[in-house]
């Protein structure tokens, strides 16, 4: 155990773009490799990606590991699986993170498995203990009320996924240094159990996760009639519509519209709270959002805790008006920017 | 066709409280349910049972009332189900809850072979998702996580395929049989269960096995002691303390938002 040094990120790329929150996990990564007095290392893997390993140097790591090989063209957990144990066995890391992506989770589950170790799931607060090399991993707990630190003390390497959007990357420094290790892989295609067939990018609805903007309604919109009017502000602004669980459960919006513990994870400029009363599990899914909006008839609504700005009021007497007057509005500010 | 599915009982966190004093949970106040991701993985093997036939086992690790959550599938569809109880199993963390139900598997499939693993994206209390990956692992078959639908199932050249989430859309997968899949809420609605179903699980009593009815179990990696990770800290995180409450008619207060979106009207998409 002693002999397991450094910080590990693992960095994963999709058709050769880096996630942003692999890039974010380097800033966080960084922190805790200069409070260990360790080198940070990134560590990726896929078909022709070699030229990304500058761009993890830029971004805060010391070091990167590459495995580039055919049959790793498209993530698949066997393959990618394989070539990550491989490297953290030859190369012993302390910790080692992962963004919660479905890949990032997939990859790190399979991961801790085969290396025996722990993974704190979900992680968005980051530190060390710097005398006893622990890692201090935060996570909400039971829906977000209550923070959770879990520790890993016997093995290693200490592995934590972590949120997407809750971490700061570092600004990009292309006069940055670092030292590229390549390491190769025995992979055969005809030895893999699963094949990629096809991948299939939405484009027509963006995610949630990328909108600037989101509406989010609750029960207290009423009924599914009642909750059209999310829909008609989000469409004045070209906003993403959110719905709480119970919404959703409801029937009144589809699954992937829902925000909180087992929805999306969103951190929008702006957020409108319309109707709901901010249960935990909707909290911590929307509080990182920077500018907060709340509507509810309940002046103790546990929303106008982390609202930035409050209506007490009937959302159904309050959008409307919204509607109206941000159309007038934005109609005499765009004449004003053609004059 | 044998299909198990992995199931755990949960407590609602929907109204479950937190006792602000001891920052531990206040278990009365909430119910224990079937883990909402894991009825949609049962009713996902009834859909696949209905195509191709088959069987449908449930596994749960769990206290003993844990049985309540094992007849909730079998309303559902379930032909029957298994409960590994013991005290053993106590303060298990992902890994060591990997190991016992890999172990508890194992003992089902002398019995009758597996086919095709289902487990729930995720429980809703402990939100990792990381044991049905883990299963898989150690099983040495693939694991499938974030999927969507499942069709062309050929038992002749055991090939399944499914639709796994990605990040902004899906990709389709083929891979061999036995395979384990993770399913996310959107692969199906839950229907209502059948009056004979409900009968059925009324009367239902699970197959009960503690550690002494499994085998080669070493019992160092079950429970708190074959667990990685630990609590080292529970906190309330800083009270937010919350922003400005507007004041004046609602026209005035509708206003006043309006200023605050027209300082930002780069990120207005309209025209």
């Amino acid at each position: 155990m002693q002999e397991n040094r450094g910080v590990w990120v693992y960095i994963e790329q999709n058709e050769g773009k880096i996630e942003g929150v692999s890039l974010e996990l380097l800033g966080a990564g960084r922190k805790l490799a200069d409070k260990l007095e360790v080198p940070l290392a990134g560590v990726i893997l896929g078909d022709s990606i070699r030229h990304l390993s500058d761009e993890v140097i830029y971004h805060g790591a010391d070091e990167i590991y590459v495995i580039e090989h055919s049959v790793l063209k498209q993530y698949r957990t066997e393959s990618y699986m394989k070539g990550v144990i491989q490297l953290a066995e030859a190369y012993k890391p302390e910790i080692f993170l992962y963004g919660a992506t479905p890949n990032g989770k997939d990859v790190a589950s399979a991961v801790a498995t085969d290396l025996s170790t722990g993974l704190t799931a979900d992680t968005t607060m980051l530190d060390v203990d710097v005398e006893k090399r622990l890692l201090e991993a935060s996570r909400p707990a039971f829906g977000g009320n209550i923070m959770a630190t879990i520790l890993c003390k016997k093995h290693r390497p200490q592995m934590a996924t972590v949120r997407p959007k809750v971490m700061k990357a570092l600004p990009r420094d292309s006069s940055r240094k670092g030292r590229v290790i390549e390491e190769k892989m025995d992979l055969r295609e005809e030895e893999m159990r699963t094949k990629v067939l096809e991948i299939v990018k939405d484009v027509t609805k963006p995610g949630l996760a990328d909108a600037h903007i989101i509406v989010c309604g609750g029960k207290g919109m009423g009924d599914e009639r009642g909750f059209q009017l999310i829909h008609e502000l989000a469409d004045v602004m070209g906003a993403g519509v959110g719905g709480t669980r119970d919404v959703v459960e409801a029937g009144w919006i589809g699954h992937d519209h829902q925000i909180g513990q087992t929805g999306e994870t969103v951190t929008p400029k702006i957020y409108f709270a319309i109707g709901l009363s901010g249960a935990i599990q909707h909290l911590v899914g929307m509080k990182n959002s920077e500018t907060i909006i709340a509507i509810n008839k309940d002046p103790h609504a546990p929303i106008f805790g982390v609202s930035t700005y409050g209506i007490v009021g009937d959302a159904h007497e309050i959008v409307p008006l919204l509607i109206k007057q941000f159309k007038e509005a934005f109609k005499k500010g765009g004449e004003k920017t053609h004059a | 066709m044998h299909i198990v599915v992995c199931v755990k009982q949960v407590p609602d966190t929907k109204i479950i409280k937190i006792n602000p004093k001891t920052n531990t949970l206040d278990r009365r106040s909430a119910p224990a349910i079937l883990n909402p991701y894991d009825a949609h993985a049962v009713q996902a093997a009834v859909k696949v049972k209905e195509e191709y036939g088959g069987l449908i086992s449930v596994l749960s690790m769990g206290p003993p009332q844990a049985v309540e959550i094992i007849k909730k599938s079998v309303e559902i569809g379930a032909d029957g189900g298994y409960l590994i109880t013991d005290r053993a199993f106590a303060g298990a963390d992902t890994l060591a809850t990997s190991y016992a139900l890999f172990k508890a598997l194992d003992r089902i499939s002398k019995d009758k072979p597996i086919d095709l693993i289902i487990c729930g994206k995720h429980a809703i209390d402990g939100d990792t998702g990381q044991v049905g990956p883990g299963i898989a692992r150690r099983l040495d078959i693939p694991p499938i996580t974030n999927v969507i639908e499942i069709s062309d199932i050929d038992l002749k050249i055991r090939k399944v395929r499914v639709k796994r989430k990605i990040i902004n859309g899906y990709e389709r997968i083929e891979t061999g049989l036995p395979c384990l899949l993770t399913v996310e809420k959107e692969i199906n609605p839950i229907e209502y269960s059948p009056l004979p179903n409900m009968i059925r699980a009324a009367r239902y009593q699970p197959v009960i096995w503690a550690v002494s009815d499994l085998d080669e179990v070493d019992r160092t990696q079950l429970g708190l002691k074959g667990s990685p990770t630990i609590v080292g800290k529970m906190f309330t995180p800083p009270k937010p303390e919350g922003g400005h409450v507007l004041e004046g008619t609602p026209s005035e207060q509708a206003g006043q938002i309006v200023e605050v979106l027209l300082k930002n009207k780069e990120l207005f998409s309209v025209n």
